[in-house]
């Protein structure tokens, strides 16, 4: 049975439908992202589970018991916000404890669960600073051990890492999942970022204007995007626009070549037009071998981007980006030489919906 | 010097003469009470006062019991307004902002004609009943000031993060307001306090109108009737606002209110 159940979830602000049927199971100690671009619902989504938002209709359980009307103090919930949060009044072991606190628990619990927590986030020495003796990725774990010091039943993350720079954000992304992973607590992180996302995540939802895209794993969603969204969205893709030639050997055309695809939707009829996507790092320069697909364009770009050479190839009227490792003993095409690539059957990726 | 620089060193001087130059002359002339020589007689003669102490007195209580309405009053109403109701915002501001317009003689006489022992809340018709109104009064005079200072300082922290961070830790609204809002703005409160204490201690109008012994028209008095002491209490009352000054700044800095977690 799921631990966290989100059934038919809305928010309408007026008129404006900012969640719209947000449907969503998540299992005990499953840690789950919430994806999408600005103004795509993920945070009043999470927010609506904090109980800071209060849905226009659906329901939310936590282990089976309805708590979409119940206060955000009830929910038994610890939340780590963008901004830290911290209490700018307290020392360090003050606002790890404040949950604590304010439980009723005695002076020696708190203490003991206070040296435990800071302890875990390998913070101990800075017990009584204060919020601004830290650093950004300091607040940032005090701020999750505050939120993790109540035992909370589930762990929301609002955008933690957005705020800090790229060598702390992978660091701390890193030391989160491991203690999630440790602690086996139920987590919602909400983020922009595809790679923190990827990352990170046991499942994915992607969002886009307020509704669910895809749900999936990492693997999956990056794979296997079931809408053009997503297939946009999560990492670099080159997305054509495809006509079905023949669904039972899965060819296609794209700008008058003929190409396969191992896997169609099933519910394709020849004749009709698709999206077809191709990621940069699944195509190579050069010619097919047996049972590759091959496309011929003129080379438009080369970008030495060190261990790695982006070359531009237009087609006909499509140009497609073309990812390869560097290799001083092959040395990438000349610009507007005529080139051909080649790609697998399987990574050809025929968008599900139109 | 540049000629930017020199600009605003003369702005500067001419500024600390336009300020201290009166003070430094009430001062100096505030110790001329004995022909020929400097004393501090003029002092010794406010002190010694009995209607000086008392007066003083009272304007102290019921500045310290405005103070305290003021804030009860202000407070949640401006943290209220920033986390639920920001529309209101304007309405709110323009409120408060009512006392600065309407000149107090005009408050005061309103205030006696609605409370007038005729009528069904007669506040002046006994000393406690005038009492409360005057400090409510004065409520409503300090409220700019108390306002302004206090929403300044919601402004400088996010109130509603700090708020919601609290909730998801299982606070009520009492634990939020006093353990988590209050202490991260005690600074903004200090200010408006002070004001508001500055405010009353001096103020004539109501205090005069309503006939109530307040410092206020206690200084009027003096002032109408003798030379030096007003002097000496005008030198006094710049000494007490720069010691609230100072104060705010002593308890601004090590302003701190912690769970006790060792």
């Amino acid at each position: 049975m799921a631990f966290l159940q989100l059934d038919g979830v809305q928010k309408f602000y007026g008129a404006n439908a900012v969640v719209k049927g947000f449907d969503l199971d998540v299992t005990r100690g499953e840690f789950v992202t919430f994806l999408g671009p600005s103004g795509c619902g993920k945070t009043t989504t999470l927010r609506m589970v904090a109980g800071f938002e209060t849905p226009t209709a659906g329901e939310i359980r936590i282990d089976g018991r309805d708590i979409t009307a119940l206060r955000p103090s009830k929910r038994n919930i610890g939340m780590v916000f963008q901004a830290y949060a911290l209490f700018p009044n307290m020392t360090v072991a003050d606002n790890v404890g404040f949950g604590l606190k304010v439980a009723g628990r005695t002076a020696p619990e708190i203490k003991s669960r206070v040296d435990e927590m800071l302890e875990m986030i390998k913070l101990p020495h800075l017990r009584e600073r204060y919020p601004y003796q830290l650093s950004g990725g300091q607040q940032q774990r005090v701020s999750l051990a505050r939120a993790l010091a109540p035992s909370p039943q589930i762990l929301l993350l609002d955008e933690p890492l957005s705020a800090l720079d790229a060598r702390i954000r992978v660091s701390l992304r890193e030391e989160i999942r491991a203690l999630q992973r440790k602690l086996g607590i139920t987590t919602i992180f909400v983020t922009h970022d595809q790679e923190e996302a990827l990352s990170m995540s046991d499942r994915i939802v992607v969002m886009n204007d307020g509704a669910i895209e895809q749900i999936g794993a990492p693997f999956e969603i990056y794979n296997q995007p079931r809408t053009r969204f997503v297939a946009s969205f999560i990492g670099t893709l080159n997305v054509f626009n495809g006509v079905i030639l023949d669904p039972a050997a899965g060819s296609v055309e794209i700008e008058n070549q003929t190409v396969y695809a191992a896997r169609l939707p099933k519910d394709v009829k020849a004749g009709e037009a698709r999206a077809l996507a191709l990621r940069p790092e699944s195509l190579r320069i050069g010619q097919a071998s047996e049972g590759r697909n091959s496309l011929e364009g003129v080379i438009e770009e080369v970008m030495f981007l060190g261990s790695v050479v982006r070359v531009r190839m237009r087609l006909k009227q499509s140009a497609m980006l073309i990812d390869t490792f560097n290799d001083a003993a092959a040395p990438p095409p000349a610009r507007g030489e005529t080139a051909k690539v080649n790609f697998a059957r399987e990574d050809l990726i025929v968008i599900g919906e139109r | 010097m540049k000629r930017g620089s020199l600009g605003a060193w003369l702005a500067i001087v001419l500024g600390v003469i336009y300020f201290l130059a009166p003070l430094i002359a009430t001062f100096e002339f505030s110790l001329r009470l004995k022909r020929g020589e400097y004393s501090f007689e003029a002092y010794r003669l406010v002190f010694a006062s009995g209607d000086f102490q008392a007066s003083f007195l009272y304007s102290a209580t019921i500045a310290l019991a405005t103070i305290v309405i003021g804030i009860a009053l202000v407070v949640p109403t401006a943290y209220w307004v920033q986390l639920r109701l920001p529309k209101l915002r304007g309405i709110v501001e323009f409120i408060t902002l009512l006392p600065l317009v309407i000149p107090a003689i005009v408050l005061v006489f309103g205030y006696i004609r609605l409370y007038d022992s005729s009528s069904i809340l007669p506040l002046t018709g006994s000393v406690t009943g005038t009492n409360i109104l005057l400090t409510l009064g004065y409520v409503g005079l300090a409220m700019p000031y108390m306002y302004r200072s206090v929403d300044t300082g919601l402004r400088a922290i996010d109130v509603r993060t700090l708020t919601e961070a609290a909730e998801s830790q299982g606070a009520n609204w009492p634990t939020i307001l006093f353990k988590v809002i209050l202490p991260n703005i005690r600074s903004a409160i200090l200010s408006g306090a002070f004001l508001t204490f500055a405010i009353v201690i001096g103020e004539f109008t109501f205090a005069s109108l309503l006939n109530r012994p307040a410092f206020g028209p206690y200084l009027q008095l003096i002032g109408a009737s003798r030379a030096y002491e007003p002097a000496a209490l005008a030198v006094m009352a710049f000494a007490i606002t720069w010691a609230c000054m100072g104060l705010i700044q002593l308890l601004g800095r090590g302003a701190r209110g912690a769970i006790d977690t060792r």
